[in-house]
C-alpha cells in the first residue's frame, strides 16, 4: 500500500530529485570530495548527457544537481546577470526538477551557479559557488598533449605557464590576458579559474565560500576549498593587476564593480553598467531610499 | 713527450661526466643497438657515425633518457659530483636534468622549438622552468643569446616559423644553451641544411663548444661534420659499435672493413 503510493508520487514528478539519478550524484560527490582534498587537481568524472548542449553549462549543472538539497536556495548568474537566457533556463530547470527555492540576491543564496563571474557582494562561509568551465586544462594553450600536461601537473613542471605571460608582454607591453587568468592553488596546482575576468581572481584568494568547477564536455571537476591561497601568476617586474575603469556605472554609480561597455546609439556613444545585476539593483535601491 | 702522452695523465685523473654500460635496446635481430659502453669526459665531443638504420638515433634516445633500455645503464655525474643512474632515477629528476644540465638539439628544429611562441619566449622557456620570474632578465638573456647564435636581436619577437631553416636550427641551439648545460645531445644538427649554411652552423657550434667547455654527443652521417667537431668517433653498423677511437685515427686509418667503406665512399669534389 505504502509502496504503491510512494511509486505513484515518483511518477507524478517523473524525474528524480534534481534530474540526475542517485548513483550518478554519488559518483559526482565522490569526485568532489577528492577535488576538495586536493585543491586545484582535476578529477575525471563520468559526465552524463544533460538536456542542453555542451558549452551551455552542463558541467556546472551536474555539480549543482549533485550537491543540491531540498532546503537550498539557488541563484544562477550568466556573466553576472540573473536575467539572461542561460541563467533563467538553468534556474527554472532546477526549480522544476528539484523544487528548490531560487533567488536573485547573492546574500540569500546557498548555492550559486555561475557562468564566468564572481558576485561583487562578498561571499560568506557556507555558500557554494559552482562554475561552468569550458576548458579545464590551463596548460593546453602551450602543450596540446593531454598525457604530457598530466605529467607536467604531477611533476609540478609549470615553467611553460610563464611562456604565455611572456608572450603577452612581448606583444602588448603588459600582461594582456584578461580572463581565464591562470592561478596557483595552495602553492601546488596551477588551475584555470574558468573564463572569469581577472578582475575576479583576487576574490578566489582566501574566500570563505567553497568553489566548485565543473567541465561537462571534458568531464573534469576541480575545487578550491574555503580559505585556500589562490595566487595569480605574474612576473616580478610585471605584477598581477586587475582591470580598472575611468567611468562609473551609469545606473548605480559604482566605481568598484566590473563594468560592461554598452554601445547605445549608431554614433557609437558608450555607457558603462555593472555586470553584476543584483549588486547594481541593491545599490540603486539603497540610493533611492536615501533620496526619499 | 708526445701530445698523446701529455694528455694521458690529465685524462686519468679527470673523472668522466657521463658513462654508458652495455646499453641494449633491440627492436628485432640487429635492429636497434646493443652492447654499447663508453665514458664521456667534460668538454669532450663524441661523434656517432654509421649508415641509416644502424641504431644511431636509438642509441641517442637511450643516452638522453627518452627511451628505457632493455639492458644496461646510463649514469651522469651532476654539478654536485654525485653520480645519478638515469633509469633508476625518478621521472622528476630525469626531467629536471633534461631542462637544466642537459640539452637536446633535434634534427628538425620544428620538433625542438615551440613554433607558436616568439623566439624570445623559446629562449626564455628553460629559464622560466628554472624559476626565473623577472621579465627584464628573460628579455636580456634572449637578446644576448640571439646575438651569440648570429641572429639579429631585433627579431626577438618574431615567430620561429618566419625564420629560415638555418636560423631555426641556431635558435634551437640558443634555446638549449641558455641554461648553461654541461652535456648536449645533437641528432644530425646540420641535416636538411644547404652546404654553406651547414658550414656556418658548424663554425658556430665549434666555437660555442670550445668556449663553453661543453660535452657533446653528436649523431651524424656526415663524416665532414664528425671531422670538424668530434674528438672521438664511434662507428655503428647493424646495431653494434664496430670501431671506436680518436676521430683522426678512424678517418685516416680505418681498421674495420665497414669504416673503410664509409671513409672511402665520401665524395671528393
Amino acid at each position: 500500500m505504502n509502496l504503491s503510493t510512494a511509486s505513484g508520487a515518483r511518477e507524478a514528478s517523473a524525474y528524480n530529485f534534481a534530474y540526475l539519478d542517485e548513483q550518478t550524484k554519488r559518483m559526482i560527490r565522490r569526485g568532489l570530495l577528492k577535488a576538495i582534498s586536493i585543491p586545484g587537481y582535476q578529477v575525471p568524472f563520468g559526465g552524463r548527457e544533460m538536456p542542453l548542449p555542451y558549452g551551455w553549462g552542463t558541467g556546472g549543472m551536474q555539480l549543482t544537481a549533485a550537491i543540491l538539497g531540498a532546503d537550498d536556495v539557488l541563484k544562477v548568474i550568466d556573466q553576472g546577470a540573473d536575467d539572461t537566457t542561460n541563467a533563467v533556463s538553468i534556474r527554472r530547470f532546477f526549480a522544476r526538477t528539484a523544487g528548490v527555492a531560487t533567488t536573485e540576491r547573492t546574500v540569500e543564496a546557498s548555492v550559486i551557479q555561475t557562468r564566468h563571474r564572481i558576485p561583487e557582494t562578498p561571499l560568506s562561509a557556507g555558500q557554494i559557488m559552482v562554475y561552468q568551465v569550458p576548458i579545464p586544462e590551463p596548460l593546453r594553450f602551450i602543450e596540446p598533449s593531454e598525457q604530457e600536461t598530466r605529467t607536467m601537473h604531477a611533476l609540478e613542471d609549470y615553467g611553460v605557464m610563464h611562456v604565455k605571460l611572456y608572450e603577452d608582454i612581448a606583444t602588448f607591453g603588459h600582461i594582456a590576458t584578461a580572463y581565464a587568468y591562470p592561478v596557483t592553488v595552495d602553492e601546488r596546482y596551477v588551475m584555470d579559474p574558468s573564463p572569469i575576468p581577472k578582475f575576479d581572481n583576487p576574490k578566489l584568494d582566501m574566500s570563505p565560500a567553497l568553489m566548485l568547477f565543473g567541465a561537462g564536455r571534458e568531464k573534469r571537476l576541480y575545487a578550491v576549498p574555503p580559505f585556500t591561497k589562490v595566487i595569480s601568476l605574474d612576473f616580478e617586474d610585471h605584477p598581477f593587476a586587475v582591470q580598472q575603469w575611468e567611468e562609473c556605472c551609469a545606473f548605480c554609480g559604482s566605481s568598484e564593480s566590473f563594468l560592461d561597455e554598452l554601445i547605445v546609439d549608431d554614433a557609437g556613444s558608450k555607457r558603462y553598467v555593472c555586470s553584476d545585476t543584483d549588486y547594481c539593483r541593491q545599490r540603486t535601491e539603497r540610493l533611492e531610499e536615501n533620496l526619499q | 713527450m708526445s701530445a698523446a702522452e701529455r694528455l694521458q695523465p690529465a685524462l686519468a685523473t679527470a673523472e668522466p661526466l657521463f658513462s654508458a654500460r652495455d646499453l641494449t635496446r633491440l627492436y628485432g635481430p640487429e635492429k636497434g643497438c646493443q652492447g654499447v659502453s663508453f665514458d664521456l669526459y667534460p668538454g669532450e665531443v663524441l661523434g656517432i657515425v654509421g649508415e641509416s638504420g644502424s641504431g644511431k638515433s636509438t642509441l641517442l634516445s637511450l643516452l638522453s633518457g627518452r627511451c628505457p633500455p632493455d639492458r644496461g645503464a646510463v649514469s651522469y655525474r651532476g654539478r654536485d659530483g654525485q653520480w645519478l643512474d638515469l633509469y633508476s632515477a625518478s621521472e622528476a629528476e630525469r626531467r629536471t636534468l633534461l631542462r637544466t644540465e642537459w640539452g637536446f638539439v633535434e634534427q628538425n628544429p620544428r620538433d625542438g622549438l615551440r613554433m607558436a611562441v616568439s623566439a624570445g619566449a623559446n629562449i626564455g622557456e628553460r629559464l622560466m622552468a628554472q624559476g626565473v620570474r623577472h621579465y627584464g632578465e628573460l628579455r636580456a638573456a634572449g637578446l644576448d643569446w640571439l646575438s651569440q647564435v648570429e641572429i639579429d636581436p631585433a627579431r626577438i619577437d618574431d615567430l620561429p616559423r618566419t625564420f629560415s631553416g638555418g636560423m631555426q636550427q641556431r635558435l634551437q641551439i640558443a634555446r638549449n644553451l641558455v641554461s648553461a648545460p654541461r652535456l648536449v645531445f645533437m641528432d644530425e644538427p646540420t641535416g636538411g641544411l644547404d652546404v654553406s649554411v651547414q658550414a656556418r652552423l658548424l663554425d658556430l657550434l665549434r666555437g660555442l663548444v670550445r668556449e663553453l667547455d661543453l660535452a657533446v654527443v653528436i649523431v651524424t652521417h656526415d663524416l665532414a661534420v664528425a671531422r670538424l667537431l668530434a674528438d672521438r668517433l664511434m662507428v655503428m653498423r647493424r646495431s653494434k659499435v664496430v670501431e671506436a677511437g680518436l676521430t683522426d685515427q678512424i678517418l685516416d686509418d680505418p681498421q674495420h672493413p665497414y669504416s673503410q667503406l664509409l671513409v672511402s665512399s665520401v665524395l671528393q669534389p
